[in-house]
């Protein structure tokens, strides 16, 4: 068991699947030599040598095209898309390539690979280098979509997703790179499709993800000293999504938040509350409430940025003002 | 600044010939057994689109379809040249590109019908044919991608020193895009087995290609920049063709890196089914009808002394063979509703939630 740092936790999953399979290779901007801008693959280049961690150029569509050509043909490449506000430079690739050669191929084509990306806000880079865009690709048939938001979290997906034979977007929060959790030692291997409770509680269900999920945590904390107690889920994976976990915990606490990162219109609370509505209307004992940064581009100062993404005040304020309701 | 058609009216640009003589290649070193195999490529690939072409005027192929029809000697002459674990990655104008692997084409007219008996299973459809266990992994209709994914393949058999080529085939108007030039660059920069296959047919859809593109010779020009060979070879010409490609591959297998060619052709037909083709300027389809890839090809084979009965006689099979093909495929069954929810994942199924 150790400390690592959420940075680390990529290097290491991704470390743990390329001694596992030598079909796993990585490629990417700065991710070879440099070791990532974020550090994220720092250690990789030195283990598993040029042949499978490669630096390639500013060129996502390149990218992401090497990574799919390679797929389809044998690989198992993990790709890097330093952050994910670059996605809009190569979404064919993802989009209509990627998400959809299987299907239009009736089955002839697999495509085992990753896409990791710095994803969400916080370190004042502003309105280019800060989106949130999970939601972009759960609106994507085709595409798997994880967030984790603890070490433990990093590598236990990292490895699931290399070993899932469909595209996966694994979104890392770069809000959360310096972060530290325990990790055992060994192999790790987790589930997609899992929502994890982190806080079981008896009246509101807080669902949250990335970067807003140790904010839930420290909302309902706050909350708990004011007589609501609240059941934090980490929702960790948007596809395949853990409905059923959603649907039981709202099933106990008759109350549903959501605290979403992205800007408001068609964030990922936004497809759960509309599942919770036609699926569990009889067990809600008030409206769903999604807490989510407002409807902007996000601006770069300190002072603004800190006002427009959900902060734990900002959580605890709206879940309790709800509930008072 | 000078605008084009300020320049000259539409359909009014300067007209582009053809190349050569048809007996150029009379004397090239190609044995007569492969030059029988690429005659019948040549006869399947025309008489295929041909009846590509009367079912849609039957309406029995829905949406679009973009044919090969006067482009047959570039598809006929690499596939012919290709090892059978080569790659094929081709365009929405792919049918040519596809048969020319040995897909069957009872399959591909099927899909075409949208029958269940399709290549695809009706899922997929005339732009989007892919037969992986002939190599053709891949019809892609939007320009571009399918460039740096044929570099993913080349990367993944020089990873695997499986001696495999990617060959990649696109239209001129593919090398006005962006991801043209980074797939360019990343297969020089990374040395990949790729073959990238330019069909010049002088027309980016509806428009001169002359006109939107800043050098004459839209991929060759562009070579130098990327450390490559500038190479023109006659497209119209199935020896010239084959040739190229057996020294294009050689190369790439070699580890030298990859090969961009520009093969010059001429599309005898419109951009689409929906395109009559009014923007060519009066005489240059004639001219290129007078340099027709088959009549090329038959010419050369009777000066050869290849007894006209016996060309005659593949001309027959090819098209009893496609009589054959017809008939299956309107014969296929509609398919199962069901199919349209399978095989969005791995697993074979649709579901995105527990």
């Amino acid at each position: 068991m150790a400390q690592l740092t959420y940075r680390d936790a990529v290097a290491r999953g991704i470390a743990q699947e390329m001694e596992r399979d030598d079909r796993v290779v990585l490629i990417g901007e700065d991710v070879a030599g440099a070791g990532g801008v974020f550090k994220t693959t720092a250690g990789l280049l030195e283990r598993f040598g040029p042949k499978r961690v490669i630096d390639t150029p500013i060129a996502e569509q390149a990218i992401l095209g090497a990574a799919m050509g390679a797929a389809m043909t044998g690989l198992r490449p993990v790709a890097e898309i330093m952050f994910s506000d670059f996605f809009a430079v190569c979404w064919d690739l993802v989009v209509n390539q990627m998400a959809k050669a299987r299907y239009m191929t009736n089955g002839q084509v697999t495509l085992p690979l990753v896409i990791k990306s710095g994803n969400g806000g916080g370190l004042r880079f502003g309105a280019q280098h800060s989106q949130s865009i999970e939601n972009w690709a759960m609106a994507v048939p085709g595409l798997k979509v994880v967030t984790p938001s603890t070490p433990l979290d990093v590598v236990g997906l990292m490895a699931a997703a290399v070993r899932c034979d469909d595209p996966v977007l694994f979104f890392e929060h770069k809000g959360l790179y310096s972060s530290k959790g325990e990790v055992p030692d060994g192999p790790i291997e987790d589930e997609l499709g899992t929502a994890k409770i982190l806080r079981p509680g008896a009246d509101a269900t807080v669902l949250a993800l990335g970067l807003m999920v140790p904010r839930a945590l420290a909302a309902a904390e706050e909350l708990a000293g004011r007589g609501i107690d609240c059941e934090v889920i980490d929702v960790r994976s948007l596809v395949p999504l853990d409905t059923k976990a959603i649907l039981e915990s709202v099933g106990r606490t008759g109350r549903l938040f959501t605290v979403e990162e992205n800007p408001r219109l068609l964030g990922w609370g936004a497809e759960i509350a509309s599942i919770v509505s036609e699926e569990a209307f009889w067990d809600l004992d008030g409206p769903v409430v999604r807490i989510t940064t407002p409807h902007i581009p996000l601006p770069s100062a300190d002072s603004l940025e800190d006002l427009m993404l959900p902060s734990a005040e900002r959580i605890q304020t709206e879940v309790e003002k709800a509930m008072q309701a | 600044m000078t605008l084009p058609l300020e320049a000259h009216r539409y359909g009014e640009h300067d007209m582009v010939m053809p190349p050569g003589d048809p007996t150029s290649h009379d004397s090239a070193d190609v044995p007569l057994e492969t030059r029988l195999k690429l005659y019948r490529m040549l006869q399947t690939l025309r008489q295929f689109e041909k009846r590509a072409y009367d079912l849609f005027m039957q309406q029995l192929v829905k949406g679009t379809s973009h044919l090969s029809l006067g482009m047959e000697a570039i598809a006929a002459g690499f596939g012919t040249a290709m090892r059978p674990d080569d790659y094929t990655f081709a365009t929405y104008r792919g049918h040519a590109h596809t048969l020319a692997r040995g897909v069957p084409m009872e399959g591909v007219l099927a899909e075409l019908l949208g029958r269940a008996n399709g290549l695809l299973g009706g899922k997929g459809g005339s732009m989007h044919l892919t037969s992986v266990e002939h190599g053709v992994m891949g019809s892609y209709a939007i320009i571009g991608a399918h460039l740096t994914i044929a570099n993913g393949a080349a990367w993944s058999a020089q990873y695997r020193e499986s001696g495999q080529v990617a060959v990649c085939f696109f239209g001129d108007g593919t090398t006005n895009i962006g991801a043209f030039h980074e797939a360019l660059n990343y297969a020089a920069v990374f040395r990949l087995p790729v073959v990238f296959v330019c069909e010049n047919n002088l027309y980016m859809e509806y428009t001169a290609i002359s006109d939107i593109t800043a050098v004459a010779r839209p991929a060759a020009d562009r070579a130098s920049a990327y450390g490559l060979e500038p190479i023109m070879i006659d497209g119209n010409d199935a020896d010239a063709c084959y040739l190229a490609a057996v020294s294009a591959f050689a190369h790439a297998r070699s580890g030298a890196g990859p090969v961009l060619l520009e093969a010059l052709t001429y599309r005898h037909g419109g951009h689409s089914r929906a395109d009559p083709g009014k923007y060519k300027p009066p005489g240059e389809l004639e001219a290129w009808l007078g340099y027709d890839p088959l009549t090329i090809y038959r010419g050369r084979l009777e000066r050869l002394g290849v007894p006209t009965a016996e060309i005659q006689a593949v001309d027959d099979e090819v098209a009893a063979a496609v009589d054959e093909a017809t008939t299956a495929a309107k014969n296929g069954a509609i398919p199962d509703p069901a199919a349209a929810y399978t095989d969005v994942w791995a697993d074979g199924g649709s579901s995105w939630r527990n």
